[in-house]
């Protein structure tokens, strides 16, 4: 496959849910916490997931399918306001190649019978990802992720 | 922001259920514009319609053999659109909703945590 070009992106998500912002806060401060849903992909195995987090700390996430691609995640913690913000970087490496670096903003705000999170990544795709998706199931992912878009949206 | 001009209209092209039946029904190969209105109980202008703005977008491209208009899938904008989406914000998303599940359990055990605790442990009489 061709080498694709750098590529930049920046998206956002919105979500509300039903746990005060401490608590949501603590499901990404806490590496027990966060292990139970950060890299929780079904049959996938963790290798390592290490979390240090503070301002300057850093956290490794290995793993992936058993046998199968392995999957890396380094990130760098710029700036947390507990309860409030969590700005960190992250590069991605599938199966050896650099796949992107992005720059991460975790937003929480009250709401009255939660949490209003706001996350918004800015990132640098690089051309290690072309070739690894499948066409079937690309096409499959993208119909499905399509109607969840949609039916947040709706 | 996005790098692919043409992924509005993918998106737009998308936003409707019997165009994505459409796109669903090609993703598996190409057909005639009579197969794809077959499944939606439609008469075959408003598939042409359909057609029309999925052509638009590049999702989709036809070609006219004989009395047969044959349709497919364009990989190119494909391959835009779904690397757009596989990337990143997609594992987020799911990941998203992991972490509700976990706050969910996690009121699951605060409540059973709870209810033990006024119970007096039943199951461990002292």
């Amino acid at each position: 496959m061709t080498m694709a070009p750098v590529q930049h992106d920046t998206f956002v998500i919105e979500r509300r849910l039903a746990a005060s912002p401490a608590r949501v806060f603590a499901a990404f401060a806490d590496q027990k916490k966060k292990a139970r849903w950060f890299g929780c992909v079904d049959g996938w195995e963790v290798a390592e997931h290490t979390l240090d987090f503070r301002v300057g700390g850093r956290e490794v996430w290995r793993g992936g399918p058993p046998g199968d691609t392995p999957h890396q995640n380094d990130s760098y913690y710029h700036d947390i306001v507990p309860s409030e913000r969590i700005v960190w970087s992250y590069a991605m490496q599938v199966g050896g190649r650099r796949i992107s670096v992005s720059l991460a903003t975790l937003e929480l705000s009250a709401e009255r019978s939660g949490t209003h999170m706001r996350f918004i990544e800015q990132g640098v795709y690089l051309d290690g990802y072309d070739g690894l998706a499948d066409r079937e199931r690309g096409t499959k992912d993208l119909l499905d992720n399509l109607e969840r878009a949609l039916r947040e949206e709706g | 922001m996005l790098n692919y001009p043409a992924l509005d209209l993918v998106f737009q092209a998308l936003a409707d259920p019997s165009r994505r039946t459409m796109v669903e029904r090609l993703s598996r190969g190409p057909a005639s514009v009579s197969d794809l209105a077959q499944p939606l109980e439609m008469s075959l202008p408003a598939v042409m319609q359909h057609l029309q703005v999925l052509e638009t977008s590049g999702l989709v491209q036809s070609e006219k053999r004989g009395r047969v208009r044959m349709c497919r899938i364009d990989p190119k904008t494909f391959t835009a659109a779904e690397g757009w989406f596989a990337k990143r914000r997609a594992s987020w998303e799911r990941r998203f909703e992991r972490l509700e599940a976990f706050l969910a359990e996690e009121d699951a055990e605060g409540a059973k945590d709870a209810r033990s605790v006024k119970s007096s442990k039943p199951r461990r009489p002292s």
